[in-house]
């Protein structure tokens, strides 16, 4: 770990001011200071925003707003997210450990990093660390990598659980930056790999996540959030399956879907959530989405199996959030 | 010998009795110490850069950014290597495969990637951390070599056998010619992934230089005395000059068996700088010495409708370093657990760009009795025999490795009392037979074998006027129990309640013992610590009949019980005097006895040692998902004599999680281009973690055995050898899919 500077913001307009290159903004810190022990992050500065006032959960215009330092254990265990928005607290509690939960904000778990092994590893080449280096993942150890969006330059997935409900539940990250305000839907916030994977997201320099804002709750009953993982805890996702459903009877009125752990971002297929509206809330419904959406993805030397999968992952998660029995988080069997 | 002693003259009120530790309060207070915790007034650290190539040669290294970090003291590295022997022989340690140990920093040869490079020392840790981060080391790198598959064809016969571990033996019968005659035929391939230990406690080494110029080494170390050997050997240094002390382990597993670099590393800059040194190793550097390394073995049985074995052959080639010979005993447990006039058994290697590998838990006995469980298990079902029923028609009382009998074997008490605790009458042979909702249901048993050893070891014992007695020996408390067990023999011995003993381990100043590990330390350490102590009770005994009008003037030694602090006529309490009475009435203030144990040869001639383990699983897969639940164990173990069953169970529930690992989820992942572990952290290498662990249920069955005065064959290792075979089984049972390479993740379910 390299010296750094430390400076405490007591404004979000403070925490912009000290920002320049080489500073890190830091909250939780469960993700920047094990990054930073391995070498991966060394900044000069470290901008301290856990005193910014950012740390409520508000109603507002029919939605929830989750302020950007509000913890992951504090968002969890809200009456309002729980009553309302119950895919996102089983999101949350399916991720990290009740310690880290503790200590992770809202906006930190946005900006966690891959988990891919070279992109931890300073003693090999990795385009999303060192641009232009080279991604020895592909061809390598890449069992838990990317099977959508990835490009020759990158093919690392995004870790976070909660980012995955995040997507279907179609929020808004508010920010604040040298520009000034600015609001981004959710599927724009994290950004494929392509020719530039040391862009995690669409972030601008020195911007910072103020609140990320949840639109009106749509899916309290059928709704789930369905976790496959190496062990049955404590592991990051090989797949997952955020999923939310709106109901006429028997018949699919809105879907939306988001896959984790196989891509750079929470991966969405709107043709797919297209394709489930108006059609009955049937296996055969579930699999043809399905099919629809593991038709376009690309496998890697080891993780051909997350395809079929995923494939099987989306129709179980779809059949659990139709019959309104949600994966549930303290018993593992898959209902 | 040791038999002339009797633990009937004890009142055995402790011995066999559940016990707590008596170092758990230390250790959940955090009084316990561990050998990154001790310090000096001036301690520098130290941080160990590692190399990035598995192969080649460094072509430089600048540390000049490093050394112009304020607070830097030194980088040290071959280049600059302070004078120190050279020779290989200078780096032999006690339990080391035959080969040429790592000298670190010795020359500009890379053997393994991590291999240590340089060791930059600073006034604190962070300094040192981030100087290493700004060493620049160049390499000419070669092409490593680290997957065992392309090494198959070319694997070897270790021309020189390592110390403690049998090869194979010669073949007997003709196991080619009967295997191509059987009615029924199992030939299989199998194989596990390379495995870490990960004990919790990292590695560290912390050199203090004394005032005298004599130096303690605290090293994490399953044996202090084998890091003094260590020492002694590299640095010429007189036994004297160096006390290694190492009173508490953070996890062994084996790989504390042997010295790691970092002591080396920190005793060498302690010489250097005359100033006292620590060195800590991170997680991620844990992943740079000892592993359990991935075996392929093929396993082929051959045997008549009925399920009698006729022909046996149990083949494994196993990576090992570049520079030394590992070897484990892997094949031949197969010829040992079955009768089969047809067999042949062989075991090669494979030179691989890693470091060595080295023993963790049942090293051999996880990897092939995963092989041989799992096959017994596909000719159970290409017989229609129950798995149990085959091992029955299989059995034997003798060895037929060695054609001697087993000294006890208690097995088949082990298949009727799991069996009967799991409900495994009620099992389906059937796979896919059982389910609950969109869960398979499977049940799986195997067997499990491990040597009952004993090794040459001393032990002291102090008794004082106050009734207080001290008991010890150098070997290490390496998280089993080994304090609290000696500490039950010893009160056991003087008839003394617990709190009036103290045990006292991990110090080279102490008797001599080995290290800690092959589940020998309490026969070995226990026997020598119950001699001393029976020692020191026929002396008191004396001075007790020496006393004036003494109730046990005309009373034989084999008469007396030593019970709460008093030497008693047996059955009348009334006649007796007590120890500390004595010890005034003789004029001592203490009594000191140093006694050595060793295993009974002439037990050995006659008799082999095993402990045993039937051990039956459920689980339950979702069938479309392949999600694998370990739901319920039962574990029923032969163990001889078990000294506290509180203990012991928990060594057999560790061991038993470690088995759910092991089948499940442990697997150090090589980039073979690389020749470097990927996954080098707990995030992504996976242990079980709670949710992984259900229903664990230990048996220890009756068993008796006469291999040491205690009766006592060890628990450390027996608990984890059949498990991930049953495991394996189990998902057999429940899906119809056999899978033969560990870790059965969701991917080979699918």
């Amino acid at each position: 770990m390299n010296r750094f500077d430390y400076v405490r913001a007591g404004t979000v307009a403070e925490a912009v001011q000290a920002y320049g290159a080489g500073a890190r903004f830091i909250a939780g810190g469960t993700n920047l200071i094990d990054l930073m022990k391995y070498e991966v992050e060394k900044p000069d500065r470290l901008i301290d925003i856990t005193r910014l006032p950012l740390d409520g959960i508000e109603e507002q215009g029919g939605g929830l707003r989750l302020g950007a330092l509000a913890t992951n254990a504090k968002v969890a265990y809200d009456d309002r997210v729980a009553a309302h928005y119950p895919l996102l607290r089983n999101a949350i509690l399916a991720g990290a450990s009740a310690q880290l939960r503790n200590a992770a904000s809202t906006g930190g778990n946005l900006l966690q990093r891959t988990r891919c092994y070279y992109f931890y590893d300073a003693g090999t080449p990795c385009n999303k660390r060192e641009p232009g280096s080279g991604c020895p993942a592909i061809g390598g150890v890449n069992r838990i990598h990317a099977i959508f969006g990835a490009s020759d330059a990158c093919i690392a997935t995004h870790p976070s659980d909660m980012c995955v409900a995040l997507a279907a539940l179609e929020a808004v990250v508010r920010v604040s930056g040298p520009g000034g305000d600015r609001a981004i839907p959710f599927s724009e916030f994290h950004r494929l790999p392509g020719d530039n994977p040391e862009k995690d997201t669409n972030l601008a320099p020195g911007e910072i996540v103020v609140s990320v804002d949840l639109p009106e709750s749509r899916f309290p009953q059928t709704y789930t959030y369905l976790k496959l993982r190496d062990r049955l805890s404590y592991a990051f996702a090989l797949v997952s399956v955020a999923a939310g459903l709106e109901l006429d009877g028997d018949t699919i009125k809105t879907a939306r879907l988001a896959l984790g752990g196989v891509a750079h971002k929470p991966w969405r297929n709107r043709e797919a959530e297209a394709l489930l509206e108006g059609k009955p809330a049937t296996v055969e419904s579930f699999r043809e989405a399905a099919d629809l959406i593991v038709a376009e993805a690309k496998p890697q030397s080891e993780n051909v199996f997350k395809i079929e999968l995923a494939r099987r992952a989306i129709v179980r998660g779809l059949e659990q959030a139709a019959a309104g029995t949600p994966q549930s988080l303290s018993d593992k069997r898959i209902q | 010998m040791a038999t002339q002693i009797s633990t009937a003259a004890g009142t055995d009120r402790h011995v066999g009795s559940p016990r707590s530790r008596v170092d758990g309060p230390a250790k959940v207070t955090g009084l316990a110490k561990y050998a990154g915790e001790f310090t000096a007034a001036d301690l520098v650290h130290g941080y160990v850069v590692g190399s990035t190539i598995a192969r080649g040669t460094i072509t430089g290294i600048d540390c000049a950014a490093a050394e112009a970090v304020p607070g830097v003291l030194k980088v040290l590295t071959h280049a600059n290597r302070p004078d120190v022997s050279g020779k290989a022989d200078s780096y032999r340690d006690m339990v080391g495969p035959p080969g040429t140990p790592l000298r670190p920093l010795y020359d500009a040869n890379i053997l393994f990637s991590g291999q240590p490079v340089a060791l930059v020392l600073a006034e604190d840790f962070e300094t040192a951390r981030y100087a290493a981060s700004l060493v620049k080391v160049t390499y000419a790198a070669e092409t490593p070599e680290t997957d065992i598959d392309a090494l198959v064809p070319t694997a070897y016969d270790p021309p020189t056998k390592r110390d403690g571990i049998k090869p194979p033996p010669e073949p007997w019968g003709d196991a080619d010619a009967a295997f191509g005659k059987a009615p029924i035929r199992v030939e299989r391939q199998y194989r596990m992934a390379n495995e870490h230990h990960n004990p919790m406690e990292p590695h560290a080494s912390t050199v203090i230089v004394e005032a005298d110029g004599t130096y303690t080494a605290y090293d994490k170390i399953q044996g202090v005395a084998n890091s003094q050997q260590y020492l002694t050997g590299a640095f010429g240094l007189k036994p004297e000059q160096v006390r290694v002390m190492n009173p508490y382990l953070g996890g062994g597993f084996g790989a504390g068996l042997r010295p790691q670099y970092q002591l080396f590393l920190a005793m060498l800059a302690a010489k250097d700088l005359g100033r006292s040194v620590r060195v800590v190793l991170t997680r991620e550097q844990m992943w740079s010495f000892t592993y359990r390394p991935e075996a392929v073995q093929t396993v082929s049985l051959g045997a008549s409708p009925d399920g009698a074995l006729q022909a046996l052959r149990h083949d494994a080639v196993q990576g090992t370093s570049r520079y030394e010979d590992y070897q484990e005993n892997i094949v031949n447990w197969s010829g040992t657990l079955y009768k089969c006039d047809n067999v042949k058994l062989t075991y090669r290697l494979a030179k691989l760009d890693t470091a060595t590998p080295g023993d963790m838990r049942a090293p051999g006995a996880v990897s092939g009795l995963f092989a041989i469980e799992s096959a017994m298990d596909e000719l159970a079902v290409e017989t229609g025999k129950d798995p149990i029923e085959l091992r029955l028609i299989n059995y034997t009382d003798s060895d037929p490795v060695e054609g001697k009998p087993y000294g006890s074997k208690a097995l088949k008490s082990c298949f009727e009392q799991g069996a009967a605790r799991f409900g495994w009458a009620k099992r389906d042979p059937k796979p896919r037979s059982m389910r609950e909702g969109r869960e398979l249901v499977g049940w799986g048993m195997a067997s499990g074998i491990w040597e009952a050893l004993m090794m040459p070891s001393s032990a002291r014992a102090v008794l004082s006027a106050d009734g207080k007695l001290e008991i010890g020996n150098s070997t290490g408390d390496i998280g089993t129990g080994t304090y609290t067990i000696l500490t039950q023999i010893g009160a056991d011995a003087l008839g003394l309640p617990m709190e009036d003993v103290t045990t006292k381990l991990g110090d080279t100043n102490l008797a001599e013992a080995p290290v800690a590990g092959g589940s020998w330390t309490a026969a070995s350490s226990g026997t020598a610590v119950m001699k001393a102590c029976r020692n020191i009770a026929a002396q008191v005994f004396v001075l007790a009949r020496q006393m004036e009008n003494s109730p046990l003037a005309n009373v034989d030694f084999e008469r007396v019980v030593f019970t709460g602090g008093r030497i008693e006529v047996a059955g009348d309490p009334s006649r007796g005097v007590s120890i500390k009475d004595a010890m005034r009435a003789g004029g001592f203030e203490t009594i000191e006895v140093t006694e050595k144990a060793g295993p009974d040869s002439d037990f050995a001639k006659q008799f082999e040692c095993y402990t045993h383990q039937a051990v039956f699983v459920e689980v339950k897969v979702d069938e479309d998902l392949g999600q694998v639940r370990v739901t319920r164990v039962v574990s029923a173990i032969a163990a001889g004599k078990i000294l506290n069953p509180k203990t012991a169970r928990s060594q057999i529930i560790g061991a038993t999680v470690m088995g759910i690992g092991s089948a499940l989820h442990e697997e150090s992942m090589l980039d073979h281009r690389l020749g470097r572990f990927m996954n080098r952290n707990l995030g992504e290498y996976h242990v079980p973690a709670n949710a992984d662990i259900h229903d664990l249920d230990v048996i220890f069955v009756d068993e008796e055995d006469k291999a040491n005065p205690l009766g006592v064959k060890g628990v450390g290792e027996i608990g984890i050898v059949g498990t991930a075979a049953a495991i394996a089984n189990a998902v057999f049972h429940a899906t119809g899919k056999r899978v033969r390479d560990l870790p059965i993740t969701i991917d080979k379910l699918l």
